[in-house]
């Protein structure tokens, strides 16, 4: 799970955050002011400050946020001036929107807010239509409005073309006012909530915003989308009373507490109307006393009492927002909220602790006790911050002194850069006085009042005790001494300030370089000094008793759940030792490293010199049985009962082999059925949820595309049985430890991942290795795309967008023990959505009823409508998977849908269109729920940003640190360029967004750099000019698609180019040379491909559709292309492989040349016994 | 860097290289050749003996031949100690190969009491592989109860215990090891087993060994070394500040650092009937 973060305010005002994986609270030290509430999402964090206005925070991201503006330029043909702005008195304004009724020309675009940029200048888009237009872009009609093309006819008369700018929003990580309406808004607001990025399908960034004013009024903020993070305008929500608090949860649940004490439940909350229609009052949970404070999830409500009382709402779901009853919990809060995965955190009324809710799941909503969240702040004490910064930046962990920590401390410069004018300027109070007894609110509200709106949150922080101010004084003079400031160089450190700084040159050099930026950034603004003397202040005034007190919490941006491993709740005693212990990864550890020598050295001393003795125990056949049922290979195929036995033993050279054995009983006959371990090629888990069954397959049965199907009695014995028949196909082979560099990764139709090391012959030429003979071994976790290169970073990316990196162990999954790598495995969760359809046909009495022909589908079913499907019969795909959602109606249908998510058609099965026309006479929807598996793997998280598409060039790099270029498409079409991608560091460290003017979905990287895209409307692009010192390239040229033909997946190899498009043709790039990489024409090469992986030999290996084996047909077959050579790099025929049920084969790590193989002459040709390199080499001797 | 994994292969396929002599005082019909042998270091006497016995039996009148029981420089070697355990105490740090007299009880001697060679005050009687059977697995339930409360060895199936011996037996290291792991197992959480199943055998001492409770993590949320485990169960082993190194810490033959998680030993290098077999000897004075 990704690091998200947990936001609160202290009594103070001061915003502080903790990171899920963190110990500590980070001060947000960018507020300029204090704050009064905050309420997060993932991606950003609203606030109310002490000003009164209302701050956005939007946390940066690799992904910029960037909005295209557009405008038209239209012009009219008369027989003066050609083509001219001069257009008719009816027609459009010369610059226009799309429609042309709206004037708009370019300099009438602003930026919305100081909180924009413009990225650049208009240009004109050449694109029309994923068709490259002549120069200019223009596209032309008849007349206004029309039909466009991009070729000009003789009765074109007008002509448009689009012109394009972006902004781009930069107030990233820090707090940025959002300009108020003066008119609108005669009272400041007093609380605040958003949420509602669940309730519809727009992209993360959508939100819901809901404020409360002074005067008890209740707005709502609207326009918030990724690309407007501002939002655009207040409008004001009608309310039956007045309100004094609010909550918003992230779907359609929004409560609200009335100054009266009652609750008020917004209805009416959608997809399409994310602000409601009314409002429904709900009575206080108790008759005396008034609720003053609510919180909302997704499906639960918590409230409290003015006496303090906690309450829980029972029954509450999207369909009942109001629920049904009260439920009195233990606990006395002051505040509460519910943070992601309906996580609660609440502030204790006595304390002023934040407390977390332990034991929330999705069948215990109400969870189990009050768990108090005791990590210290950053400041909190010296040796605290130390230990936590040493975190960051490893290296200065062992450093010691304090002073050298405090001057650590001073990472986030700009935060530092008032700090000490306003040091020596504040009267000194002690802040003990200034604890309140009241509640946050109207105690902030106090601070406001008494203290106006100029001066910053550093006058209480700082206020340190006089004593040390007396200790500032020398530094601070120094601090006026610009010598001292700026003379702050990595070389010169120990130099001006105190011996400890020496200390920083123990540091690591990459530790060093971080602070050494951080270190001189400050410099420059003020001083180092006065940094020090800043922390030193920050120590006394909270000693080690006082805990802080807290005033408002939120939790919107925290993703944790119940499994979610916290260290929020240790003492500090506690986290500092376990830190100490992370700072030597146990890996590295010396302990283990003298055992691991003095074993070796045992080996020697006790058995190198011996090896001539007699082993006291012989070898002997091991015999392991059970009972399975097997899908019997004569029809009607069923499953019946064998006996199952494996028979292992070791081989002549000391090598483990073995014998499966199925026997069977035949007409009363007992035969049996047998397989060599050496000759098993794969063992496949196909998990549903009525059989706990698997595959095996021999290259014999590979041909015959008919497996031994077995099916164990319990999932427990599947997963036995399969970890020993994999662990002694692995011996049987000598294959051991994780994937070797070269390895080639597939993937099947159910997310379980595969992989084969290829033979040095695979592609050896005339004859490779029959791709029916590869072995392969599964890898734990679950994934939807894989890439690789040739010097071992392997990517994946799973069925909900995350990214994934493989982290170099093997096993995982069910592959525990001895099958599975100790370290580098990890766990790993993915969510994909069950589709089911709910058919209807019109009838002239009642319209369109779920009353169908008898002829007809199911009413409820899947996609084929063979198969009945009902939301209460379908389950998960296996039991691995749980459901994590309710059915909903999804909308994301190809094709579109009218507002209640119907397809309309003329009859089943049939194309089926989003709007309902006068033949149509059946219609459709499509509902989605979400499960989710919870597995293990080699595999780490990748966050944040969601990708659909990844690729690596398949380098031949001989060194380990050159970095290696690696490209993305995140799930919203964006283009994406990963910087500090290492053999060392395959995950590298950050995203360089490279612009594009529409999404893309599909991208490759070959050799010589050369990166070739699809973009979603089916076109192909070609990067220009990127190479190891331009790592983005410079500019997309466009390539059109073969004619008539949407291209959806891309790859390229050292000199060929494949596309597959989406009627499953496979072409190839004709003409693409290194003085035109672009090529020239598109050839066909097969159809039927599901996917293509060309590899860095420019070998061409396939997904294909439709193979057929002797016994059956299979689809999602993997294929190698035959014949591939250099001057033949289209190849000559197709070598079928494992299949089906593939979905994704990525060859690119495979860099091996195979032996050349000279070919004899057509004369001397004799038949050679076909596949077998080493007596083909043989053969050209004689 | 080696995997953890290979270390459970190399404490299973450890070996001591052993020559076995017949006692002078045996008669015999000729003279004894010795005989050499690898013995595994987990395994105990009597399952790899086998060969010996026939090997002197050529030499003896068949017959008369009951049972066999071995020592080493005059001290009668307990067959119920794992073969590594009975080195390390005994013959670390002298010359390989490893050399085990030989004796054999006769039946009509056996049936005089009091007047046999056998060592009753030191050694149990091993009629047969069973009795080893017994005590392997009672070894086994013990630790698991000291790890699980018994919660994992009695889930487990009878034909799961049955692998765990005749992988001991056998020496088939992954199907004693498809069925040991799960004994190995332990919720996250907790960061360890419940208590270490351990024994600290000494030569000094007539105690036999020490064998007492011991968590894997400590109230306060440590984790505990070796160092922690004889701190308190035989400061004597411990060197003091500045002092020579008076006793070696010998598990399978290797010093393992005091500071190695006692956890990570007791899943790495126990022995097969799941305790850590732990070895204070004297430090060679040479």
């Amino acid at each position: 799970m990704p690091v998200s973060l947990l936001w609160a305010v202290d009594v103070y005002g001061r915003v502080y955050s903790l990171s899920t994986a963190g110990q500590q609270w980070e001060q947000c030290r960018d507020a300029q002011m204090e704050f009064k509430r905050v309420t997060a999402a993932q991606q950003c964090c609203w606030g109310i400050a002490c000003d009164n206005n209302i701050y956005l925070n939007v946390h940066a991201s690799d992904l910029p946020v960037r909005y295209q503006e557009e405008t038209y330029e239209n012009q009219r043909w008369n027989p003066v001036d050609g083509f001219s702005d001069r257009l008719l008195p009816s027609d459009r304004w010369q610059l226009s929107d799309v429609t042309g009724l709206q004037h708009q020309p370019l300099d009438n675009f602003r930026l919305p807010s100081s909180s924009w940029e413009w990225e650049g200048d208009w240009y004109v888009d050449e694109n029309f239509e994923g068709e490259p237009t002549e120069k200019e872009g223009w596209s032309y009609a008849i007349d206004f409005p029309a039909t466009y093309t991009k070729d000009k006819k003789w009765n074109s008369c007008v002509r448009r073309r689009r012109w394009l700018r972006y902004r781009r929003y930069k107030a990233m990580d820090t707090w940025a006012k959002i300009p108020s309406q003066q008119t609108t808004l005669p009272d400041p607001f007093s609380d605040i909530s958003c949420g509602g990025w669940e309730i519809n399908e727009e992209p993360r960034g959508r939100l819901s915003l809901w404020a409360v004013s002074l005067q008890g009024k209740v707005w709502f903020r609207e326009g918030i989308y990724h690309h407007n993070p501002e939002g655009s305008l207040w409008e004001e929500v009608p309310l039956p009373g007045e309100v004094v608090q609010i909550s918003c949860g992230p779907g359609d649940l929004v409560w609200a507490v009335l100054w009266e004490g009652q609750l008020i439940v917004r209805e009416g909350i959608g997809r399409d109307c994310p602000k409601g229609t009314s409002w429904a009052m709900v009575d206080s949970p108790s008759p005396d006393v008034g609720a003053t404070h609510v919180a909302v999830g997704v499906n639960v409500v918590w409230a409290l009492t003015k006496d303090n009382k906690v309450w829980f709402r029972r029954g509450v779901n999207s369909h009942n927002p109001c629920g049904s009853g009260w439920i009195s919990m233990v606990g006395e809060m002051i505040m509460i909220n519910v943070g992601l995965n309906d996580q609660v955190l609440a502030i204790g009324s006595e304390d002023r602790a934040v407390y977390f809710r332990q034991g929330v799941t999705s069948s215990e909503l109400s969870g189990k006790t009050w768990k108090v969240i005791s990590v210290p702040r950053d400041g909190d004490r010296s040796h605290s911050s130390a230990s936590a910064h040493s975190l960051q930046s490893a290296g200065c962990y062992f450093c010691g002194e304090v002073r050298a920590h405090c001057i650590i401390t001073s990472s986030s410069p700009e935060s530092f850069v008032d700090a000490p004018t306003e040091h020596s300027d504040q009267p000194i109070e002690t802040p003990k006085s200034r604890i309140p007894k009241v509640t946050s609110d109207s105690f902030i509200s106090e601070l406001v009042s008494d203290r106006g709106p100029g001066k910053t949150s550093r006058e209480v922080r700082s206020a340190g005790p006089a004593v040390l101010e007396e200790e500032t004084i020398p530094l601070e003079g120094e601090v006026k001494a610009p010598d001292v400031g700026v003379s702050l160089s990595p070389s010169q450190s120990v130099g001006p300030l105190d011996p400890q700084w020496s200390n920083v040159d123990l540091e690591e050099a990459q530790g060093q370089q971080a602070q050494t930026g951080a270190v001189v950034d400050t410099a420059d603004t003020s001083s180092l000094s006065s940094v020090a003397t800043f922390t030193l202040a920050m120590e006394d005034p909270y000693g080690v008793d006082e805990h802080p007190m807290w005033a408002w919490v939120s939790g919107g941006g925290c993703s944790v759940d119940s499994h979610t491993q916290l260290n929020w709740f240790n003492s500090m005693v506690q986290s500092v030792q376990s830190m100490s212990l992370s700072v030597t990864p146990a890996q590295t550890a010396a302990w283990r490293k003298q055992i691991f020598e003095q074993l070796s050295e045992r080996t020697k001393r006790e058995m190198d010199n011996f090896r001539h003795y007699e082993q006291a125990i012989e070898q002997s056949v091991w015999v392991k049985k059970g009972t399975m049922q097997w899908w019997r290979d004569w029809k009607p195929h069923k499953w019946i009962d064998v006996h199952f036995a494996l028979e292992q033993f070791s081989g002549p050279e000391g090598n483990k082999d073995g014998i499966l054995f199925i026997y069977y009983n035949f007409y009363e006959e007992k035969k049996y059925l047998h397989a060599f371990v050496n000759e098993v090629t794969i063992l496949v888990p196909v998990l549903n949820d009525s059989k706990h069954s698997f595959a095996i397959y021999t290259p014999e049965r590979t041909k015959q595309r008919w497996p031994i199907r077995l099916s164990a009695a319990t999932e427990l014995e599947m997963h036995d049985w399969l970890a020993l028949l994999s662990v002694s196909c692995c011996d049987s082979r000598g294959i051991q430890g994780p994937p070797s560099k070269q390895a080639i990764w597939s993937i099947t139709c159910k997310g379980d991942i595969f992989v084969s090391e290829p033979s040095l012959s695979l592609e050896a030429m005339p004859y490779p290795t029959p791709c029916d003979q590869m072995f392969w071994r599964q890898v734990g976790g679950h994934l939807r795309v894989v890439e690789c290169n040739s010097i071992g970073i392997v990517w994946g990316i799973g069925y909900d967008h995350t990214a994934w990196v493989y982290t170099g162990g093997y096993g995982g999954g069910f592959f525990q023990g001895l099958a599975s790598s100790t370290d580098n495995i990890y766990t790993q969760v993915d969510v994909k959505n069950v589709y089911i359809y709910e058919n209807q046909r019109w009838n002239p009495v009642t319209g369109y009823t779920n009353r169908g022909l008898p002829t007809d589908r199911y009413m409820w079913s899947d996609a084929s409508g063979l198969h009945e499907c009902t939301k209460t019969n379908m389950k998960p795909p296996s039991p691995h998977w749980t459901w994590v959602s309710d059915w909903t109606i999804d909308y994301s249908v190809s094709g579109g849908t009218d507002k209640e998510g119907w397809q309309y058609a003329a009859d089943f099965p049939a194309s089926y269109h989003g709007h309902k026309t006068m033949k149509d006479f059946v219609r459709r929807r499509r509902w989605a729920r979400k499960c989710k598996l919870t597995t293990t793997g080699p595999w780490q998280e990748v966050p944040p940003i969601p990708l659909s598409d990844v690729t690596i060039l398949p380098c031949a790099a001989q060194s380990s640190v050159d970095v290696v270029p690696l490209w993305a498409i995140s799930n919203k079409g964006d283009v994406l360029c990963r910087l500090g991608v290492t053999a060392l560091t395959p995950a590298g460290s950050s995203w360089l967004h490279v612009g594009t003017d529409q999404p893309f979905k599909s991208i490759s990287i070959g050799a010589a750099s050369q990166v070739w895209a699809i973009a979603r409307d089916g076109s192909a692009f070609y990067r220009g000019s990127v190479s190891s010192q331009s790592p983005a390239g410079d500019c997309w040229y466009h390539i059109p698609s073969p004619s008539k033909q949407k291209l959806k997946q891309v790859s390229v190899g050292r000199t060929s180019v494949y596309t597959v498009d989406e009627n499953g043709n496979l072409w190839y790039r004709q003409g693409v040379t290194p003085s035109y990489p672009q090529g020239s024409s598109w050839e066909h090469i097969s159809n039927n491909v599901r996917k293509v992986s060309a590899g860095p030999l420019d070998q061409v290996w396939i997904i294909a559709d439709k193979v057929q084996g002797s016994h059956s047909l299979s689809c999602g077959t993997v294929c190698h292309r035959l014949g591939v050579q250099p001057l033949e790099p289209k190849g000559q025929s197709w070598d079928y492989g494992i299949g089906g049920g593939w979905d994704h084969i990525t060859v690119r790590g495979n860099s091996m040349e195979p032996p050349r193989v000279h070919l004899p002459s057509l004369t001397e040709r004799t038949p050679l016994p076909v596949r077998n390199t080493e007596i083909n080499s043989s053969a050209v001797g004689c | 860097m080696a995997d953890d994994k290979d270390v459970l292969r190399d404490v299973w396929f450890g070996r001591i290289p052993t020559c076995f002599t017949l006692n002078q005082d045996e008669v015999t019909e000729r003279e004894a050749e010795p005989y050499y042998l690898l013995l595994p270091r987990v395994s105990y006497l009597p399952l790899v003996t086998d060969k010996v016995k026939k090997h002197f039996l050529k030499v003896m009148k068949a017959e008369d031949v009951e049972e066999m029981w071995l020592e080493y420089e005059g001290t009668p070697l307990k067959w119920h100690y794992p073969i590594g355990v009975l080195f390390d105490l005994h013959a670390s740090n002298t010359v390989l190969p490893w050399s085990i007299t030989v004796n054999e009880c006769w039946t009509q001697i056996r049936l005089h009491i009091n007047d046999n060679n056998f060592p009753d005050r030191d050694l149990l009687h091993c009629t047969s592989n069973s009795v080893i059977e017994a005590h392997f697995m009672s070894s086994i339930k013990e630790a698991d109860a000291l790890k699980h409360k018994s919660q994992v060895v009695n889930d487990m199936q009878k034909k799961d215990h049955k692998q765990l011996w005749m992988g001991l037996q056998n020496d088939k290291f992954d199907q004693f090891w498809a069925i040991n792991r799960k004994l190995m197992e332990y919720p996250t959480e907790e960061g360890g087993f419940r208590y270490i199943p351990f024994r600290i055998y000494q030569t000094m001492s007539d105690r036999p060994f020490i064998q007492k409770l011991f968590r894997p993590v400590s109230p306060e949320g440590n984790v505990h070394t070796l160092g922690d485990l004889l701190k308190e169960m035989y400061p004597a082993a411990l060197p003091n500040d500045g002092e020579q190194k008076r006793y070696q810490v010998v598990i399978h033959g290797i010093e393992p650092l005091l500071e190695t998680p006692l956890q990570w030993l007791s899943e790495h290098l126990s022995h097969p009937d799941n305790f850590l077999h732990i070895c204070v000897i004297p430090t060679p004075t040479d």
